[in-house]
Protein backbone atom coordinates (compact mmCIF):
# COMPACT_ATOMS: atom_id res chain seq x y z
CA UNK A 1 0.00 0.00 0.00
CA UNK A 2 1.33 3.75 -0.81
CA UNK A 3 2.86 5.53 1.77
CA UNK A 4 0.53 8.94 2.78
CA UNK A 5 3.02 10.08 5.84
CA UNK A 6 6.34 10.29 5.19
CA UNK A 7 8.83 12.51 7.68
CA UNK A 8 13.03 12.90 6.93
CA UNK A 9 15.03 13.49 9.52
CA UNK A 10 12.44 15.40 12.31
CA UNK A 11 14.10 16.90 14.83
CA UNK A 12 13.01 18.88 17.68
CA UNK A 13 15.06 20.48 21.11
CA UNK A 14 14.00 22.21 24.04
CA UNK A 15 17.02 24.26 24.88
CA UNK A 16 18.66 21.34 25.73
CA UNK A 17 16.33 18.71 25.94
CA UNK A 18 16.18 16.68 22.77
CA UNK A 19 12.45 15.53 22.09
CA UNK A 20 12.84 14.30 18.38
CA UNK A 21 16.99 12.92 16.94
CA UNK A 22 16.40 12.24 13.33
CA UNK A 23 12.93 10.90 12.90
CA UNK A 24 12.57 8.81 9.76
CA UNK A 25 9.13 7.43 9.26
CA UNK A 26 6.64 6.22 6.95
CA UNK A 27 2.73 5.46 7.87
CA UNK A 28 0.81 3.22 4.39
CA UNK A 29 -3.14 3.93 4.11
CA UNK A 30 -4.92 2.04 6.38
CA UNK A 31 -2.28 0.73 8.54
CA UNK A 32 -2.38 0.84 12.31
CA UNK A 33 0.87 1.61 13.97
CA UNK A 34 1.22 1.24 17.66
CA UNK A 35 3.84 3.93 19.28
CA UNK A 36 5.59 2.82 22.58
CA UNK A 37 7.92 4.72 25.01
CA UNK A 38 8.93 5.80 28.51
CA UNK A 39 7.81 9.07 29.46
CA UNK A 40 9.68 12.08 28.24
CA UNK A 41 10.58 9.78 25.64
CA UNK A 42 9.13 12.31 22.03
CA UNK A 43 5.69 10.65 21.60
CA UNK A 44 3.41 13.62 21.64
CA UNK A 45 6.30 15.77 20.38
CA UNK A 46 6.17 13.78 17.30
CA UNK A 47 2.29 13.97 16.69
CA UNK A 48 2.45 17.63 17.45
CA UNK A 49 4.81 18.36 14.69
CA UNK A 50 2.93 16.16 12.23
CA UNK A 51 -0.08 18.07 13.36
CA UNK A 52 1.52 21.37 12.99
CA UNK A 53 1.07 22.25 16.49
CA UNK A 54 4.72 22.72 17.16
CA UNK A 55 7.99 23.52 14.12
CA UNK A 56 10.43 21.26 14.12
CA UNK A 57 13.94 22.53 14.38
CA UNK A 58 15.03 20.36 11.57
CA UNK A 59 13.72 17.98 8.86
CA UNK A 60 10.45 17.30 6.70
CA UNK A 61 7.34 16.09 6.77
CA UNK A 62 5.23 14.95 3.56
CA UNK A 63 1.38 14.11 3.48
CA UNK A 64 0.67 12.45 0.04
CA UNK A 65 3.69 13.73 -1.55
CA UNK A 66 3.13 17.39 -0.70
CA UNK A 67 5.37 19.00 1.77
CA UNK A 68 3.24 20.32 4.71
CA UNK A 69 6.25 21.64 6.92
CA UNK A 70 5.02 24.83 8.58
CA UNK A 71 1.38 24.16 8.18
CA UNK A 72 -0.95 25.16 10.49
CA UNK A 73 -2.78 22.83 12.62
CA UNK A 74 -6.48 24.16 11.19
CA UNK A 75 -4.60 23.64 7.29
CA UNK A 76 -3.37 20.30 8.48
CA UNK A 77 -6.75 19.18 9.66
CA UNK A 78 -8.01 20.44 6.25
CA UNK A 79 -6.04 18.33 4.95
CA UNK A 80 -6.74 14.89 6.18
CA UNK A 81 -4.74 14.33 9.79
CA UNK A 82 -6.70 14.64 13.02
CA UNK A 83 -5.84 13.82 15.94
CA UNK A 84 -6.87 13.22 20.10
CA UNK A 85 -5.27 14.66 22.94
CA UNK A 86 -3.25 12.81 25.67
CA UNK A 87 -5.58 15.28 27.56
CA UNK A 88 -9.26 15.01 26.24
CA UNK A 89 -9.30 18.36 24.74
CA UNK A 90 -12.88 19.00 24.55
CA UNK A 91 -16.32 22.30 24.75
CA UNK A 92 -16.53 21.62 28.49
CA UNK A 93 -19.46 23.60 29.29
CA UNK A 94 -21.19 22.40 26.00
CA UNK A 95 -22.95 18.53 26.04
CA UNK A 96 -21.42 15.76 24.51
CA UNK A 97 -24.24 16.14 21.19
CA UNK A 98 -22.71 19.90 20.91
CA UNK A 99 -19.37 19.34 21.01
CA UNK A 100 -20.06 16.35 18.18
CA UNK A 101 -22.06 18.71 15.85
CA UNK A 102 -19.93 21.79 16.27
CA UNK A 103 -17.09 19.17 15.65
CA UNK A 104 -18.99 18.35 12.14
CA UNK A 105 -19.78 20.91 11.14
CA UNK A 106 -16.67 23.02 12.21
CA UNK A 107 -14.79 20.21 9.86
CA UNK A 108 -17.04 20.22 6.78
CA UNK A 109 -17.60 24.04 6.24
CA UNK A 110 -15.58 26.17 4.02
CA UNK A 111 -17.52 28.61 4.90
CA UNK A 112 -19.51 28.67 8.73
CA UNK A 113 -22.91 30.21 8.23
CA UNK A 114 -24.32 32.94 10.49
CA UNK A 115 -28.20 32.64 9.90
CA UNK A 116 -28.59 29.05 9.43
CA UNK A 117 -28.88 27.18 13.13
CA UNK A 118 -26.08 25.11 13.94
CA UNK A 119 -28.56 22.16 14.86
CA UNK A 120 -30.63 21.15 11.89
CA UNK A 121 -32.25 17.91 12.06
CA UNK A 122 -29.69 16.47 9.97
CA UNK A 123 -26.56 17.52 11.49
CA UNK A 124 -28.37 15.86 15.10
CA UNK A 125 -28.95 12.51 13.40
CA UNK A 126 -25.42 12.62 12.40
CA UNK A 127 -23.91 13.21 15.57
CA UNK A 128 -26.10 11.17 17.60
CA UNK A 129 -24.71 8.30 14.78
CA UNK A 130 -21.84 9.28 15.59
CA UNK A 131 -21.99 8.91 19.56
CA UNK A 132 -23.16 5.41 18.95
CA UNK A 133 -20.92 4.31 16.73
CA UNK A 134 -18.25 5.30 19.89
CA UNK A 135 -21.12 3.75 22.28
CA UNK A 136 -21.76 6.90 24.21
CA UNK A 137 -25.38 7.43 22.62
CA UNK A 138 -26.66 7.72 26.31
CA UNK A 139 -24.67 10.57 27.13
CA UNK A 140 -25.70 12.75 24.25
CA UNK A 141 -27.30 15.22 26.53
CA UNK A 142 -25.20 14.82 29.46
CA UNK A 143 -22.65 17.95 29.96
CA UNK A 144 -18.80 17.26 29.49
CA UNK A 145 -18.04 18.36 33.34
CA UNK A 146 -19.73 15.56 34.25
CA UNK A 147 -18.81 12.69 31.68
CA UNK A 148 -16.28 10.13 33.15
CA UNK A 149 -13.28 9.50 31.61
CA UNK A 150 -13.54 6.98 28.98
CA UNK A 151 -16.39 8.82 27.93
CA UNK A 152 -14.27 12.17 27.35
CA UNK A 153 -11.97 10.05 25.84
CA UNK A 154 -14.34 8.49 23.05
CA UNK A 155 -15.69 11.69 23.05
CA UNK A 156 -12.32 13.30 21.91
CA UNK A 157 -11.76 10.57 19.40
CA UNK A 158 -14.90 11.05 18.28
CA UNK A 159 -14.73 14.46 17.25
CA UNK A 160 -10.79 13.70 15.51
CA UNK A 161 -12.84 11.53 13.54
CA UNK A 162 -15.21 14.16 12.69
CA UNK A 163 -13.86 15.17 9.35
CA UNK A 164 -12.83 11.89 8.19
CA UNK A 165 -9.80 12.13 7.82
CA UNK A 166 -6.68 9.59 6.10
CA UNK A 167 -4.52 9.67 8.98
CA UNK A 168 -5.51 9.57 12.64
CA UNK A 169 -3.12 10.14 15.37
CA UNK A 170 -4.14 8.93 19.11
CA UNK A 171 -2.03 10.40 21.78
CA UNK A 172 -2.91 7.57 24.53
CA UNK A 173 -6.21 6.94 23.83
CA UNK A 174 -6.42 4.83 26.97
CA UNK A 175 -4.59 6.75 29.91
CA UNK A 176 -6.75 7.51 32.55
CA UNK A 177 -8.48 4.76 32.05
CA UNK A 178 -9.67 1.76 34.11
CA UNK A 179 -7.66 -1.06 33.29
CA UNK A 180 -10.84 -3.36 32.73
CA UNK A 181 -12.13 -0.42 30.53
CA UNK A 182 -9.11 -0.33 28.48
CA UNK A 183 -10.42 -3.16 26.27
CA UNK A 184 -13.71 -2.36 25.31
CA UNK A 185 -12.64 1.16 24.51
CA UNK A 186 -10.00 0.24 21.95
CA UNK A 187 -12.31 -2.33 20.33
CA UNK A 188 -14.91 0.35 19.90
CA UNK A 189 -11.96 3.09 18.71
CA UNK A 190 -10.36 0.11 15.93
CA UNK A 191 -13.93 -1.14 14.93
CA UNK A 192 -14.71 2.35 14.06
CA UNK A 193 -11.11 3.53 12.74
CA UNK A 194 -11.70 0.05 10.45
CA UNK A 195 -14.51 1.60 8.80
CA UNK A 196 -13.61 4.96 8.66
CA UNK A 197 -10.45 3.24 6.43
CA UNK A 198 -7.97 5.79 7.85
CA UNK A 199 -4.27 5.19 8.44
CA UNK A 200 -3.94 4.82 12.60
CA UNK A 201 -1.39 5.64 15.05
CA UNK A 202 -1.24 5.36 18.61
CA UNK A 203 0.36 6.28 21.61
CA UNK A 204 0.11 3.74 24.01
CA UNK A 205 2.12 2.45 27.39
CA UNK A 206 -0.24 -0.99 27.56
CA UNK A 207 2.18 -3.67 25.92
CA UNK A 208 -0.97 -5.99 25.36
CA UNK A 209 -2.99 -3.55 23.58
CA UNK A 210 -0.31 -2.69 21.50
CA UNK A 211 -0.03 -6.32 21.08
CA UNK A 212 -3.65 -6.78 20.06
CA UNK A 213 -4.20 -4.15 17.97
CA UNK A 214 -1.03 -3.04 15.78
CA UNK A 215 0.84 -4.71 12.85
CA UNK A 216 3.94 -2.39 13.33
CA UNK A 217 5.50 -0.25 16.52
CA UNK A 218 7.97 2.29 16.49
CA UNK A 219 9.41 2.71 19.81
CA UNK A 220 10.22 5.77 20.69
CA UNK A 221 13.80 6.36 23.73
CA UNK A 222 15.29 9.32 24.47
CA UNK A 223 13.88 11.17 21.09
CA UNK A 224 15.49 8.86 18.70
CA UNK A 225 13.38 5.76 17.24
CA UNK A 226 15.14 2.55 18.66
CA UNK A 227 12.66 0.01 17.13
CA UNK A 228 10.55 0.23 13.77
CA UNK A 229 9.20 -3.12 12.52
CA UNK A 230 6.43 -5.52 12.77
CA UNK A 231 4.65 -6.05 16.24
CA UNK A 232 5.94 -8.84 17.44
CA UNK A 233 9.39 -8.36 16.33
CA UNK A 234 9.54 -4.67 17.73
CA UNK A 235 8.41 -6.45 21.11
CA UNK A 236 10.75 -8.97 21.25
CA UNK A 237 13.79 -6.68 20.30
CA UNK A 238 16.40 -6.25 22.81
CA UNK A 239 16.69 -2.53 23.27
CA UNK A 240 13.16 -2.24 23.14
CA UNK A 241 12.83 -4.99 25.81
CA UNK A 242 15.53 -2.97 27.89
CA UNK A 243 14.85 0.79 27.32
CA UNK A 244 10.69 0.80 26.93
CA UNK A 245 8.97 -2.29 28.17
CA UNK A 246 11.30 -2.63 31.28
CA UNK A 247 10.31 0.86 32.49
CA UNK A 248 6.65 0.26 31.51
CA UNK A 249 6.52 -2.15 34.19
CA UNK A 250 8.40 -0.45 36.65
CA UNK A 251 5.92 2.67 35.51
CA UNK A 252 2.68 0.08 36.48
CA UNK A 253 4.67 -1.20 39.63
CA UNK A 254 4.80 2.86 41.10
CA UNK A 255 1.45 3.49 39.81
CA UNK A 256 2.42 6.06 37.45
CA UNK A 257 -0.33 5.42 35.32
CA UNK A 258 -3.16 7.62 36.67
CA UNK A 259 -1.38 10.89 36.27
CA UNK A 260 -3.48 13.36 36.06
CA UNK A 261 -1.76 16.58 35.48
CA UNK A 262 -2.52 18.53 32.70
CA UNK A 263 0.08 19.55 30.08
CA UNK A 264 -0.04 21.02 26.39
CA UNK A 265 -1.33 18.57 24.27
CA UNK B 1 -38.15 28.94 9.11
CA UNK B 2 -39.75 26.27 11.81
CA UNK B 3 -36.35 26.75 14.23
CA UNK B 4 -36.76 30.23 15.18
CA UNK B 5 -40.44 30.47 14.15
CA UNK B 6 -41.65 30.99 18.27
CA UNK B 7 -38.97 33.66 19.26
CA UNK B 8 -39.82 35.64 16.07
CA UNK B 9 -43.50 35.65 16.56
CA UNK B 10 -42.32 36.63 19.86
CA UNK B 11 -40.07 39.41 18.85
CA UNK B 12 -43.40 40.46 16.53
CA UNK B 13 -45.84 40.77 19.28
CA UNK B 14 -42.88 42.36 21.34
CA UNK B 15 -42.63 45.39 18.45
CA UNK B 16 -46.13 45.85 17.77
CA UNK B 17 -46.53 46.45 21.67
CA UNK B 18 -44.06 48.84 21.68
CA UNK B 19 -45.13 50.82 18.28
CA UNK B 20 -48.48 51.08 20.29
CA UNK B 21 -46.82 52.41 23.65
CA UNK B 22 -45.26 54.53 21.83
CA UNK B 23 -47.98 56.02 20.58
CA UNK B 24 -49.54 56.74 23.90
CA UNK B 25 -46.88 57.11 26.71
CA UNK B 26 -45.42 60.41 27.66
CA UNK B 27 -42.76 62.01 25.57
CA UNK B 28 -40.29 61.46 28.44
CA UNK B 29 -40.97 57.44 28.62
CA UNK B 30 -40.55 56.86 24.88
CA UNK B 31 -37.25 58.93 25.10
CA UNK B 32 -35.98 56.74 27.82
CA UNK B 33 -37.17 53.53 25.46
CA UNK B 34 -35.70 54.82 22.59
CA UNK B 35 -32.21 55.27 24.00
CA UNK B 36 -32.39 51.68 26.05
CA UNK B 37 -33.05 50.08 22.51
CA UNK B 38 -30.21 52.12 21.07
CA UNK B 39 -27.83 50.76 23.90
CA UNK B 40 -29.08 47.24 23.87
CA UNK B 41 -27.91 47.20 20.33
CA UNK B 42 -24.50 48.10 21.79
CA UNK B 43 -25.05 45.72 24.41
CA UNK B 44 -25.93 42.44 22.30
CA UNK B 45 -22.33 43.49 20.32
CA UNK B 46 -20.46 43.05 23.60
CA UNK B 47 -22.47 39.64 24.31
CA UNK B 48 -21.63 38.66 21.05
CA UNK B 49 -17.77 39.02 22.38
CA UNK B 50 -18.77 37.67 26.06
CA UNK B 51 -20.13 34.63 24.80
CA UNK B 52 -16.34 34.10 22.50
CA UNK B 53 -15.03 34.92 25.88
CA UNK B 54 -13.94 38.28 25.58
CA UNK B 55 -14.69 41.71 27.20
CA UNK B 56 -14.64 44.57 25.54
CA UNK B 57 -13.94 47.75 27.73
CA UNK B 58 -14.04 49.76 24.75
CA UNK B 59 -17.47 49.78 22.97
CA UNK B 60 -18.23 53.75 23.74
CA UNK B 61 -15.29 53.55 21.01
CA UNK B 62 -17.49 52.66 18.12
CA UNK B 63 -20.78 54.34 20.00
CA UNK B 64 -19.38 57.45 19.93
CA UNK B 65 -17.80 56.52 16.50
CA UNK B 66 -21.39 55.85 15.22
CA UNK B 67 -22.81 59.06 17.04
CA UNK B 68 -20.16 61.47 15.51
CA UNK B 69 -20.73 60.17 12.37
CA UNK B 70 -24.52 60.50 12.21
CA UNK B 71 -23.57 64.48 13.55
CA UNK B 72 -20.60 65.12 11.12
CA UNK B 73 -23.01 63.38 8.31
CA UNK B 74 -25.71 66.21 9.42
CA UNK B 75 -23.98 69.12 10.56
CA UNK B 76 -20.91 69.11 7.73
CA UNK B 77 -21.85 67.54 5.04
CA UNK B 78 -25.43 68.51 5.22
CA UNK B 79 -26.34 64.57 4.67
CA UNK B 80 -29.83 64.69 6.95
CA UNK B 81 -31.39 61.43 5.87
CA UNK B 82 -32.39 59.08 9.27
CA UNK B 83 -31.69 55.75 6.98
CA UNK B 84 -28.43 56.95 5.41
CA UNK B 85 -26.93 58.38 8.47
CA UNK B 86 -27.47 55.52 9.83
CA UNK B 87 -25.64 53.25 7.20
CA UNK B 88 -23.21 55.60 7.32
CA UNK B 89 -22.33 55.07 11.65
CA UNK B 90 -22.50 51.29 10.82
CA UNK B 91 -19.71 51.22 8.16
CA UNK B 92 -17.41 53.72 9.53
CA UNK B 93 -17.80 51.77 12.75
CA UNK B 94 -17.11 48.78 10.94
CA UNK B 95 -14.18 50.15 9.16
CA UNK B 96 -12.22 51.47 11.77
CA UNK B 97 -13.14 47.64 14.04
CA UNK B 98 -11.75 45.83 10.71
CA UNK B 99 -8.42 48.19 11.14
CA UNK B 100 -8.08 47.59 14.88
CA UNK B 101 -9.14 43.89 15.22
CA UNK B 102 -6.83 42.99 12.95
CA UNK B 103 -4.83 43.61 16.40
CA UNK B 104 -6.97 42.92 18.72
CA UNK B 105 -8.21 39.53 17.27
CA UNK B 106 -4.71 38.24 18.98
CA UNK B 107 -5.79 39.41 22.33
CA UNK B 108 -7.53 37.45 25.19
CA UNK B 109 -8.82 37.97 28.22
CA UNK B 110 -7.52 41.24 29.89
CA UNK B 111 -5.15 42.46 27.74
CA UNK B 112 -7.62 42.30 24.89
CA UNK B 113 -10.09 44.10 27.98
CA UNK B 114 -7.69 46.92 28.57
CA UNK B 115 -6.44 47.86 24.45
CA UNK B 116 -10.25 48.09 23.81
CA UNK B 117 -10.40 50.44 26.51
CA UNK B 118 -6.68 52.31 25.20
CA UNK B 119 -8.48 52.88 21.54
CA UNK B 120 -11.69 54.04 23.18
CA UNK B 121 -9.91 56.55 25.55
CA UNK B 122 -7.47 57.40 22.29
CA UNK B 123 -10.55 58.28 20.40
CA UNK B 124 -12.22 60.09 23.53
CA UNK B 125 -8.73 62.23 23.85
CA UNK B 126 -8.64 63.54 20.06
CA UNK B 127 -12.24 64.45 20.44
CA UNK B 128 -11.73 66.29 23.52
CA UNK B 129 -8.78 68.17 21.28
CA UNK B 130 -10.80 68.73 18.64
CA UNK B 131 -12.16 72.34 18.88
CA UNK B 132 -13.92 71.99 15.73
CA UNK B 133 -16.21 69.59 16.72
CA UNK B 134 -16.39 71.61 20.23
CA UNK B 135 -14.50 69.48 22.16
CA UNK B 136 -15.72 68.56 25.54
CA UNK B 137 -19.24 70.20 24.66
CA UNK B 138 -19.64 68.34 21.26
CA UNK B 139 -22.34 69.99 19.06
CA UNK B 140 -25.92 69.50 18.22
CA UNK B 141 -27.52 67.88 15.22
CA UNK B 142 -30.23 70.27 14.07
CA UNK B 143 -32.38 68.10 10.99
CA UNK B 144 -33.01 64.68 10.37
CA UNK B 145 -34.91 63.83 7.27
CA UNK B 146 -36.68 60.52 5.99
CA UNK B 147 -37.14 60.52 2.37
CA UNK B 148 -37.17 64.12 1.69
CA UNK B 149 -39.41 64.45 4.54
CA UNK B 150 -38.49 66.69 7.64
CA UNK B 151 -40.94 65.62 10.63
CA UNK B 152 -41.04 68.88 12.74
CA UNK B 153 -39.27 68.92 16.55
CA UNK B 154 -42.51 67.79 18.13
CA UNK B 155 -42.92 64.78 15.64
CA UNK B 156 -39.26 63.69 15.42
CA UNK B 157 -38.73 62.17 18.82
CA UNK B 158 -41.16 59.87 17.88
CA UNK B 159 -40.27 59.15 14.40
CA UNK B 160 -36.62 58.38 15.98
CA UNK B 161 -38.27 55.93 18.50
CA UNK B 162 -40.07 54.34 15.71
CA UNK B 163 -36.61 54.01 13.74
CA UNK B 164 -35.22 52.27 17.07
CA UNK B 165 -37.72 49.78 17.18
CA UNK B 166 -37.53 48.88 13.85
CA UNK B 167 -33.51 48.38 14.19
CA UNK B 168 -34.40 46.84 17.30
CA UNK B 169 -37.10 44.06 15.37
CA UNK B 170 -34.32 43.45 12.74
CA UNK B 171 -31.19 43.04 14.72
CA UNK B 172 -33.05 40.71 17.38
CA UNK B 173 -34.42 38.58 14.40
CA UNK B 174 -30.74 38.28 13.06
CA UNK B 175 -28.66 38.04 16.23
CA UNK B 176 -31.18 35.07 17.72
CA UNK B 177 -30.44 33.37 14.77
CA UNK B 178 -26.73 34.18 14.53
CA UNK B 179 -26.31 32.99 18.11
CA UNK B 180 -27.73 29.52 16.76
CA UNK B 181 -25.66 29.05 14.38
CA UNK B 182 -22.27 27.59 13.86
CA UNK B 183 -20.55 30.68 13.18
CA UNK B 184 -22.69 31.45 16.84
CA UNK B 185 -21.09 27.89 18.54
CA UNK B 186 -18.32 28.14 17.21
CA UNK B 187 -17.70 31.65 19.79
CA UNK B 188 -18.38 29.25 22.50
CA UNK B 189 -16.08 26.84 21.48
CA UNK B 190 -13.68 28.85 21.69
CA UNK B 191 -14.73 30.41 24.56
CA UNK B 192 -13.84 26.43 26.03
CA UNK B 193 -11.13 25.28 24.21
CA UNK B 194 -9.26 26.99 21.56
CA UNK B 195 -7.16 24.29 20.77
CA UNK B 196 -9.70 22.42 19.84
CA UNK B 197 -11.25 24.71 17.53
CA UNK B 198 -8.20 25.13 15.53
CA UNK B 199 -7.99 20.96 15.00
CA UNK B 200 -11.27 21.64 14.25
CA UNK B 201 -9.75 23.47 10.57
CA UNK B 202 -11.30 26.67 11.97
CA UNK B 203 -8.64 30.13 12.95
CA UNK B 204 -10.54 31.60 16.09
CA UNK B 205 -8.55 34.33 15.35
CA UNK B 206 -10.27 34.65 12.29
CA UNK B 207 -13.79 34.12 14.23
CA UNK B 208 -12.91 36.55 17.13
CA UNK B 209 -11.96 39.02 14.54
CA UNK B 210 -15.35 38.92 12.54
CA UNK B 211 -17.41 39.48 15.89
CA UNK B 212 -15.41 42.07 16.77
CA UNK B 213 -16.07 43.65 13.41
CA UNK B 214 -20.31 42.71 14.19
CA UNK B 215 -20.28 44.44 17.62
CA UNK B 216 -18.34 47.38 16.28
CA UNK B 217 -21.17 47.87 13.67
CA UNK B 218 -23.78 46.96 16.20
CA UNK B 219 -21.84 49.43 18.32
CA UNK B 220 -21.91 52.43 15.63
CA UNK B 221 -26.16 51.61 14.90
CA UNK B 222 -26.65 51.82 18.41
CA UNK B 223 -24.47 55.89 18.85
CA UNK B 224 -25.92 56.77 15.75
CA UNK B 225 -29.51 56.33 17.03
CA UNK B 226 -28.71 58.14 20.41
CA UNK B 227 -27.43 60.50 18.68
CA UNK B 228 -30.93 61.09 16.67
CA UNK B 229 -32.93 60.55 19.11
CA UNK B 230 -30.40 62.69 21.60
CA UNK B 231 -30.20 65.76 18.74
CA UNK B 232 -26.04 65.85 20.67
CA UNK B 233 -22.83 64.18 20.53
CA UNK B 234 -20.02 64.92 22.60
CA UNK B 235 -16.85 63.10 23.91
CA UNK B 236 -18.57 61.42 27.11
CA UNK B 237 -19.44 58.85 24.65
CA UNK B 238 -16.53 57.22 24.28
CA UNK B 239 -15.32 57.84 27.81
CA UNK B 240 -14.53 54.56 29.97
CA UNK B 241 -17.43 55.15 31.98
CA UNK B 242 -19.83 54.80 28.85
CA UNK B 243 -18.10 51.36 28.24
CA UNK B 244 -18.61 50.21 31.61
CA UNK B 245 -22.21 51.28 31.50
CA UNK B 246 -22.25 48.58 28.53
CA UNK B 247 -20.26 46.01 30.69
CA UNK B 248 -22.95 46.85 33.46
CA UNK B 249 -26.18 45.76 31.28
CA UNK B 250 -24.92 42.79 29.55
CA UNK B 251 -23.97 41.88 32.96
CA UNK B 252 -27.36 42.30 33.69
CA UNK B 253 -28.80 40.16 31.06
CA UNK B 254 -26.44 37.56 30.74
CA UNK B 255 -25.47 35.79 27.64
CA UNK B 256 -28.26 33.72 27.03
CA UNK B 257 -30.99 35.38 25.40
CA UNK B 258 -31.19 38.43 22.82
CA UNK B 259 -34.35 39.21 24.50
CA UNK B 260 -32.67 39.72 28.05
CA UNK B 261 -30.46 41.92 26.20
CA UNK B 262 -33.31 44.44 25.54
CA UNK B 263 -35.18 43.97 28.95
CA UNK B 264 -31.80 44.64 31.18
CA UNK B 265 -30.74 48.03 29.01
CA UNK B 266 -34.21 49.47 29.93
CA UNK B 267 -34.18 48.08 33.47
CA UNK B 268 -30.81 50.33 33.34
CA UNK B 269 -32.27 53.14 32.05
CA UNK B 270 -35.47 52.80 34.72
CA UNK B 271 -32.71 52.25 37.82
CA UNK B 272 -31.03 54.77 37.13
CA UNK B 273 -33.37 57.85 36.29
CA UNK B 274 -35.12 56.35 39.90
CA UNK B 275 -31.70 56.14 41.35
CA UNK B 276 -30.71 59.81 40.24
CA UNK B 277 -34.00 60.93 41.67
CA UNK B 278 -33.97 59.77 44.80
CA UNK B 279 -29.95 59.94 45.52
CA UNK B 280 -28.48 62.73 43.21
CA UNK B 281 -25.41 62.39 44.83
CA UNK B 282 -24.61 58.61 45.24
CA UNK B 283 -27.31 57.40 42.38
CA UNK B 284 -23.90 55.22 41.79
CA UNK B 285 -24.28 53.31 44.88
CA UNK B 286 -27.79 51.94 43.86
CA UNK B 287 -26.42 50.69 40.23
CA UNK B 288 -23.65 49.06 42.31
CA UNK B 289 -25.94 47.49 45.09
CA UNK B 290 -28.45 46.07 42.09
CA UNK B 291 -25.34 44.50 40.29
CA UNK B 292 -24.15 42.96 43.47
CA UNK B 293 -27.72 41.38 43.89
CA UNK B 294 -27.76 40.04 39.95
CA UNK B 295 -24.13 38.51 40.62
CA UNK B 296 -25.20 36.96 43.72
CA UNK B 297 -28.53 35.65 42.71
CA UNK B 298 -28.51 35.61 39.24
CA UNK B 299 -25.11 34.66 38.11
CA UNK B 300 -26.00 34.32 34.60
CA UNK B 301 -28.17 36.83 34.32
CA UNK B 302 -31.56 38.02 33.99
CA UNK B 303 -32.94 35.18 31.58
CA UNK B 304 -32.18 32.72 34.26
CA UNK B 305 -35.76 33.74 35.13
CA UNK B 306 -37.08 31.99 32.82
CA UNK B 307 -34.67 28.93 32.12
CA UNK B 308 -34.70 28.42 35.91
CA UNK B 309 -38.59 28.14 35.76
CA UNK B 310 -38.60 26.64 32.82
CA UNK B 311 -36.72 23.74 34.59
CA UNK B 312 -38.13 23.78 37.67
CA UNK B 313 -41.87 23.03 35.67
CA UNK B 314 -39.81 19.54 34.18
CA UNK B 315 -40.27 21.07 30.84
CA UNK B 316 -37.48 20.42 28.38
N1 LIG C 1 6.70 22.69 25.13
C1 LIG C 1 7.77 22.11 25.68
N2 LIG C 1 8.76 22.86 26.23
C2 LIG C 1 9.86 22.29 26.76
N3 LIG C 1 10.07 20.98 26.80
C3 LIG C 1 9.13 20.17 26.29
C4 LIG C 1 7.93 20.69 25.71
N4 LIG C 1 7.17 19.66 25.26
C5 LIG C 1 7.87 18.54 25.57
N5 LIG C 1 9.04 18.84 26.17
C6 LIG C 1 10.06 17.88 26.60
O1 LIG C 1 10.33 17.05 25.50
C7 LIG C 1 10.49 15.70 25.93
C8 LIG C 1 9.50 14.83 25.20
O2 LIG C 1 8.19 15.14 25.65
P1 LIG C 1 6.88 14.43 25.10
O3 LIG C 1 5.73 15.15 25.69
O4 LIG C 1 6.95 14.35 23.64
O5 LIG C 1 7.01 12.99 25.74
P2 LIG C 1 6.03 11.75 25.64
O6 LIG C 1 6.79 10.67 24.99
O7 LIG C 1 4.75 12.14 25.03
O8 LIG C 1 5.83 11.39 27.17
P3 LIG C 1 4.53 10.92 27.99
O9 LIG C 1 4.49 9.44 27.90
O10 LIG C 1 4.81 11.38 29.37
O11 LIG C 1 3.35 11.59 27.39
C9 LIG C 1 10.30 15.71 27.44
O12 LIG C 1 11.58 15.76 28.04
C10 LIG C 1 9.54 16.97 27.70
O13 LIG C 1 9.85 17.46 28.98
MG1 LIG D 1 2.82 12.28 25.63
Amino acid sequence: MSVILKTKNLSKSFGAVTAAANINVEIHEREIVGVIGANGAGKTTFINMVTGYLKPSAGEIDFRNRNILGLSPRHITKIGISRSFQVPQLFSELTALENIVIAHRLMKANRLEVQAPLKTQSAVDAARGSLAEFGIADYAEAQVTALPQGTRKLLDIAMAMAGSPDLLLLDEPTSGVAMEEKFPLMDTVMEAVKRSRAACLFVEHDMEIVARYTDRVLAFYDGHIIADAPTEEALSNKEVREYVIGTELHREKEGKEERTYVESP
Amino acid sequence: MEYFRRTNSFFAAAFVLLLAVGLMAPNWFSYLTTISLAKALVVIGLVILLRAGLVSFGQGLYYCLGGYSVGIAGHYLQWTDGFLVLLIAMVVSGIVAAILGLLLCRYREIFFAMLTMAFSMILYGILVKSVGLGSTDGFNIHSVSFFGWEPGTDKLGLIVYFLACLAALIVAVLMHRYFHSPVGFAGEAIRENEIRVEYLGVSPNRIIFSKYILAAVLAGAGGGLTALASGHVDPEMAYWTTSGEFVFVALLSGTAHVAAVFIAAFLFEIIRTYAFDLAPYNWQMILGATLLLIIFFLPKGLWSIFTIRRAGGGVK
